[in-house]
């Protein structure tokens, strides 16, 4: 039994708030790169671009960053299927935003950072969650952040996003 | 030691006792005194069955096996004759060597052990053992092979089949054309050789060499023994050599009536052999010749190794596999038990004609009063599932092992000793 | 998947799978760290028992930038008379505690063999003449590329010829297996003394014209030939065999527009290949060279990435 705890309504205002917040941390869009952590972090990165677009006029180069190969649990299941990554631009002194869809434990985030680390050396690396659920194990914080949901351990948080679900909505469950 | 055995079936199908005493079959009324009583009821008892090809690796090989151990193997099996090979090391080529086997075989055998002498000097195929130095040795030598090489020289070949005529014995064919199933030749020529990227033996390596001999053999007059016939073509050879009243006799083994080539997919050495297992064709043509007796006995090539010989890639492995133990239960199972062969017939394959191939005057004897007590007691119905580590030889290279098969062997008597029971 | 012995037991879609994954490994090639973490603290040993510079190399590159130890050994082919039997060398090894083994020997089906004696991984580098399956994967990993660059993706229709000496060949069952599996249709030219037996039983056609298909062909495989054949009577002379199955520069002529020309190498100019052939613009000779490192690392992952990676 999943309980809706944002629409699509506020999700779009989430992105908006957000590309704002970003542009005012940058000071601008200059040397901006979004890379979306797959799935759903590339549906984040491509709206914030969209956002980033309609207040600058300007298009931020998108991409990906795929860090199965990266991950700390590797060998803990069966062998993950790796997705593709696209860098679009060479993150050597750019600013790359990492866009992810829920901040949890913080693995993820430090795995993407070991990721970039083998491309480059970025000026600045932000990260930007849509949901930051709390629970984190390592010391890491978004710079930018959607929603915060105050959560048990034994519950779910779900981001549908209509480029991957066919609607956009915050859903929170019990396992 | 006096046996009593009762109510045994024979072979004709007729019931019977069998006494025996100081090695013979003697008249069951004249049963008295400390006798061992043998309830035969529901068996059948054959004479003693006779191996024309085994491997018995001493001297030389006693790691993979001995003349003590393989012809415990034998009796296990129901055989109480064996002929050892004579590439051994050193190779029997001389009178010395085969006298030498002959008497380790008469003092550790359990069975016994009639030395083959070889044809060219250490099998190398270049010049003439001491073939008439063998034949008036102690161990009076008849059956000469270069077993394991074929005597691939035409002239030589010609030679040696004249000069045996002299002690009338007979050359017995490891039939190999050596450039048409060169050294590296390990899988039937077929499907499977290609698939599995293994060096092709076609049928013909074989035929080629039976065709040629036979035609020396009625050149010289001599006798031809034809080893280990394992392709329809060598059999078609064979019978019209037959027809034309050359004296050419073959033998065919368990593996080629029972295994076919598809047993080499996984590359388990076990499997590798010369010649080659090959497809079902063939082995249907060798079964169908061993029924009507173009084939005219069975033999073994039990051929032991111990790891370290066959634990390397597929093509370099020693070929050969055991077969003593389990040689009547493949013939049962392919030949008897589908109605192909009586037990008749059976006893003739496996007993009377390998002995006198061999001449071996003591083997191969009906079960009557006067005769060598050689039995061996079968149990038609017993089945159980092989197990490689239950062997008496000392290798396991058995290629039935977890296979369901007749376990006919309830006792083997040789000379009138039990060497066998269970 | 626990081992790759060959393409023969390989599904269309663990193939594909291994395929699109070396896309993504492909890029690794471009970047300024060439490395991954994903086999860090793996250890992989090449097991070679027969030379062959270009296949190590790229097993061991692809085993580096997946951040493994890798190892390389050389050992003498398996002998009877000397030496230890190929069960005690590969138990040895085993016993170090290596989770993969890369094996590479002259002998057809030694990789099947080891594969049922030790408990690491094992892939097949090539046996004998039997199997060489990561050599087929780049060679369709190469093919697909282009494929896609010629505007004619896929394999659905397309007509593959093998040239060359196909009774000896590792190469060639491998790339019949997968080519088929994934679509194509194969013709397999050679003179009869080299065609393996048995096969019209194969997923192919055969030729013994190359003529007669060349002017129809998507690719034209040519395989190596060896000139310790000639001594085997396969053929009388490298002459006679160039100007019956070599791609001459007349042959060039005669390929249709797109067609692709791959070779396994080492090639032999002026034999089975003309260096107008070998040189020109429909070559895909070095890039399945550097295919070769990619689909490598693609099947290092797909092995040993996961919990399935993990020695029992």
């Amino acid at each position: 039994m999943e309980r809706r705890i944002a629409d699509a309504a506020e999700i779009s205002r989430m992105f908006t708030r957000m590309a704002h917040e970003l542009l005012e941390l940058n000071h601008g869009p200059n040397q901006l790169v979004v890379l979306g952590i797959p799935t759903r972090g590339c549906a984040v990165a491509s709206r914030l671009a969209e956002e980033i677009k309609k207040i600058e006029k300007v298009d931020v180069p998108v991409g990906t960053l795929d860090i199965t190969m990266y991950r700390d649990d590797l060998r803990r299941h069966p062998t993950r299927e790796a997705r593709r990554s696209d860098i679009p631009v060479d993150v050597n002194e750019r600013v790359v935003v990492l866009a992810d869809d829920v901040l949890y434990s913080g693995r993820t985030v430090a795995s993407a950072f070991d990721a970039l680390k083998d491309l480059g050396r970025p000026a600045a690396i932000r990260l930007v969650e849509l949901v930051d659920r709390g629970h984190h194990q390592l010391p890491i914080a978004a710079d930018i952040v959607g929603k915060t949901v105050q959560t048990a351990a034994d519950e779910h948080v779900r981001v549908r996003l209509h480029e991957t679900d066919g609607y956009d909505a915050i859903e929170i469950g019990r396992n | 030691m006096k046996y009593l055995i009762s109510d045994v079936q024979l072979v004709s199908g007729e019931h019977t006792d069998l006494f025996v005493a100081e090695g013979s079959f003697r008249d069951p009324a004249d049963a008295s005194g400390d006798v061992t009583r043998i309830d035969a009821s529901g068996l059948i008892a054959l004479p003693g069955l006779v191996d024309l090809h085994t491997h018995l690796r001493e001297p030389g090989r006693e790691d993979a096996e001995t003349i003590a151990s393989g012809t415990k193997a034998a009796a296990r099996g129901g055989y109480t004759c064996v002929h050892a090979m004579a590439n051994t090391d050193p190779v029997a080529d001389t009178a010395e060597a085969v006298e030498h086997v002959l008497e380790v075989g008469l003092a550790e055998g359990s069975a016994q052990v009639v030395p083959v002498g070889a044809v060219s000097k250490g099998l190398e195929g270049q010049e003439l053992a001491e073939l008439g130095l063998m034949a008036r040795s102690k161990a009076r030598t008849r059956f000469f092979s270069d077993d394991g090489k074929c005597v691939a020289d035409s002239l030589l070949m010609r030679r040696a089949l004249s000069y045996v005529t002299a002690f009338d014995g007979v050359i017995a064919q490891h039939s190999q054309d050596p450039r048409l199933a060169g050294a590296g030749a390990c899988c039937h020529e077929s499907e499977w050789s290609g698939r599995l990227g293994l060096p092709g033996w076609p049928a013909q390596a074989e035929s080629v060499i039976v065709a040629r001999d036979v035609q020396l053999a009625e050149l010289t007059g001599a006798r031809l023994h034809v080893c280990h016939v394992s392709t329809a073509e060598s059999v078609e050879v064979i019978r019209w050599a037959k027809k034309r009243g050359i004296r050419v006799t073959a033998e065919a083994t368990p593996h080629h009536l029972y295994l076919d080539v598809s047993n080499v997919e996984g590359y388990d050495t076990t499997y590798k052999v010369n010649p080659p297992l090959a497809t079902n064709e063939h082995i249907e043509a060798v079964r169908e010749a061993l029924a009507d007796g173009t084939i005219d006995a069975v033999a073994t090539d039990h051929a032991p190794h111990n790891p370290q010989d066959k634990d390397h890639p597929f093509d370099v492995a020693l070929p050969g596999m055991l077969g003593l133990e389990q040689s009547l239960a493949v013939v049962m199972e392919t030949m008897l038990n589908p109605g192909r062969i009586t037990w008749e017939t059976l006893a003739e394959r496996m007993s009377y004609a390998p002995a006198r191939i061999g001449q071996v005057a003591n083997q191969g004897r009906a079960l009557a009063v006067g005769e060598p007590a050689n039995l061996v007691l079968v149990d038609p119905s017993a089945r159980a599932t092989v197990d490689k580590n239950a062997s008496l030889s000392r290798s396991r290279n058995n290629p039935y092992h977890g296979r369901e098969l007749p376990d006919p062997v309830v006792l083997t008597m040789w000379a009138g000793d039990v060497t066998y029971g269970r | 998947m626990r081992h790759l012995l060959g393409t023969k037991d390989l599904s269309k879609e663990e193939a594909l799978a291994i395929l699109d994954l070396a896309e993504d490994m492909a890029q690794v090639q471009h970047r300024q760290v060439k490395k991954l973490p994903a086999l860090r603290g793996r250890t992989i040993v090449n097991a070679f028992f027969e030379d062959s510079t270009r296949t190590r190399t790229s097993f061991e590159i692809a085993g580096k930038w997946l951040s493994a130890d890798t190892i390389n050994v050389s050992a003498k082919g398996s002998s009877v008379s000397k030496g230890e039997s190929l069960r005690d060398t590969m138990l040895t090894l085993d016993a170090m505690g290596v989770d993969a083994f890369v094996i590479r020997h002259p002998s057809s089906g030694a990789a099947k063999q080891v594969s049922g004696w030790v408990g690491a991984h094992v892939i097949n580098a090539g046996d004998g003449q039997h199997e060489h399956p990561t050599q087929a994967l780049l060679d369709a990993f190469s093919m697909r590329h282009h494929f896609a660059k010629i505007g004619n993706p896929g394999f659905e229709g397309k007509r593959v010829a093998i040239v060359g000496d196909l009774l000896h060949s590792r190469v060639v069952r491998s790339n019949v297996y997968l080519l088929s599996k994934l679509g194509a249709e194969v013709v397999l030219v050679a003179p009869p003394t080299l065609m393996p037996a048995g096969v019209e039983n194969w997923p192919v056609t055969t030729a013994y014209d190359f003529d007669s298909v060349i002017s129809e062909l998507d690719v034209a495989m040519m395989l190596r030939v060896q000139r310790e054949r000639m001594a085997g009577g396969f053929f009388p002379t490298p002459r006679e065999y160039s100007d019956a199955y070599g791609l001459t520069l007349e042959r060039l002529r005669r390929l249709k527009e797109g067609a692709a020309i791959c070779h396994p190498g080492p090639m032999n100019r002026g034999v089975e290949i003309s260096s107008a052939a070998s040189d020109s613009a429909a070559s895909l000779v070095f890039d399945q060279v550097a295919s070769g490192v990619a689909v490598r690392m693609s099947v290092l992952y797909t092995l040993l990435g996961g919990e399935e990676g993990i020695r029992e």
